[in-house]
């Protein structure tokens, strides 16, 4: 008996890591600052150059920063998903503008809708990269202490907003 | 002259080789220890390929700011650290052993035993049921005989 069993049972496991493999994407890298400080910037707004935003004004609120670019293409998927958040005035979503030239930028904004309190741009991409960004677009919930509470690497969904940033955000502004 | 047009479009490919891309070296002791460094860094946009190889936006970036970082005195330590900050320990190819990363290093070993064990079990049970043949004399001269024959065919 236990000549057919151990096959089928190792066949079985194997069969289940394979399973769970698949469904794993290499491309999302935990990212190793959830649950850390964000990291303090200062950069100009998209709009407009000569007003600046500093990621100090964010204390005390339960903020969403989400990365993204005019020349991403994730971005337009999840960017209807954004507006549909930004009228139900849950949480103030800033966007921003990762390595992508102003006029651009604007003009996306322009002809798809705004779904942002406010806009940065980040021309060079350096703040992208003390948020650690590899992927855009890449969304933080970043809690009223200014702590990074997640990271979504690649487009927000109406499910992963519903089932992981939604629920993570009515907690957040409990406390 | 459709073989000219032919032979021309075979040297093709030599013009158009685009080589590496040129980085900007102007400090070619500084660029080596870059691409030294960078050799150990995942591009985390291209799946196994180190970023000094690739040519990922993302890998000209984080080249870019090793460029900076060294200008402005920071050791190869120094700017590992800051990668891994960022990016986690999977950024580097040859990732520390610690407490997280000791099962990813353990598990080759793990397994190695795992099969010796089950092959010493393996082995020792089958002596068990397996008697050791023992060839009678005759069948030993038996087996002598055919094989001599067979030699002296």
């Amino acid at each position: 008996m236990m000549r057919f069993i151990l096959p089928l049972v190792i066949f079985l496991a194997l069969a289940g890591f394979l399973y769970v493999g698949l469904s794993l994407d290499p491309r999302e890298v935990p990212s190793p600052l959830v649950g850390k400080p964000a990291p303090a910037f200062t950069l100009p707004q998209l709009h407009d150059a000569k007003k600046q935003f500093s990621s100090q004004d964010m204390k005390g609120k339960v903020w969403l920063l989400n990365v993204w670019a005019s020349w991403c293409g994730a971005c337009k998927d999840e960017h209807p998903v954004l507006m549909d958040l930004a009228r139900q005035n849950i949480v103030p979503i800033y966007g921003l503008d990762y390595k992508d030239k102003r006029e651009d930028g604007e003009d996306t904004l322009r002809k798809a809708g705004d779904p942002y309190t406010l806009t940065i741009f980040d021309a060079d991409g350096r703040v992208g990269f003390d948020y650690g960004v590899y992927g855009v677009p890449e969304t933080y919930v970043i809690d009223k202490q200014g702590v990074i509470r997640d990271k979504l690497i690649g487009a927000v969904t109406p499910q992963n907003l519903r089932e992981r940033i939604l629920p993570l955000i009515a907690e957040l502004k409990k406390q | 002259m459709k073989h000219l047009l032919l032979a021309l479009m075979c040297l093709l490919p030599t013009l158009v080789h685009a080589g590496e891309a040129k980085d900007l070296a102007d400090d070619p002791v500084m660029e080596r220890r870059m691409i030294n460094l960078a050799e150990k860094v995942r591009c985390l946009v291209c799946q196994s390929e180190n970023v000094a190889s690739s040519r990922s936006d993302w890998s000209n970036d984080v080249r870019q700011i090793m460029r900076d970082k060294m200008k402005a005195g920071a050791t190869d330590q120094e700017i590992m650290d800051i990668l891994v900050e960022r990016f986690g320990k999977s950024v580097l190819f040859d990732p520390p052993v610690d407490k997280e990363t000791m099962p990813l290093w353990l598990a080759p070993f793990i397994l190695l035993l795992l099969g010796v064990a089950v092959l010493f079990f393996q082995l020792r049970k089958r002596r068990q049921t397996v008697p050791e043949s023992v060839l009678s004399p005759e069948a030993h001269q038996r087996a002598a005989a055919l094989l001599n024959e067979e030699d002296n065919k």
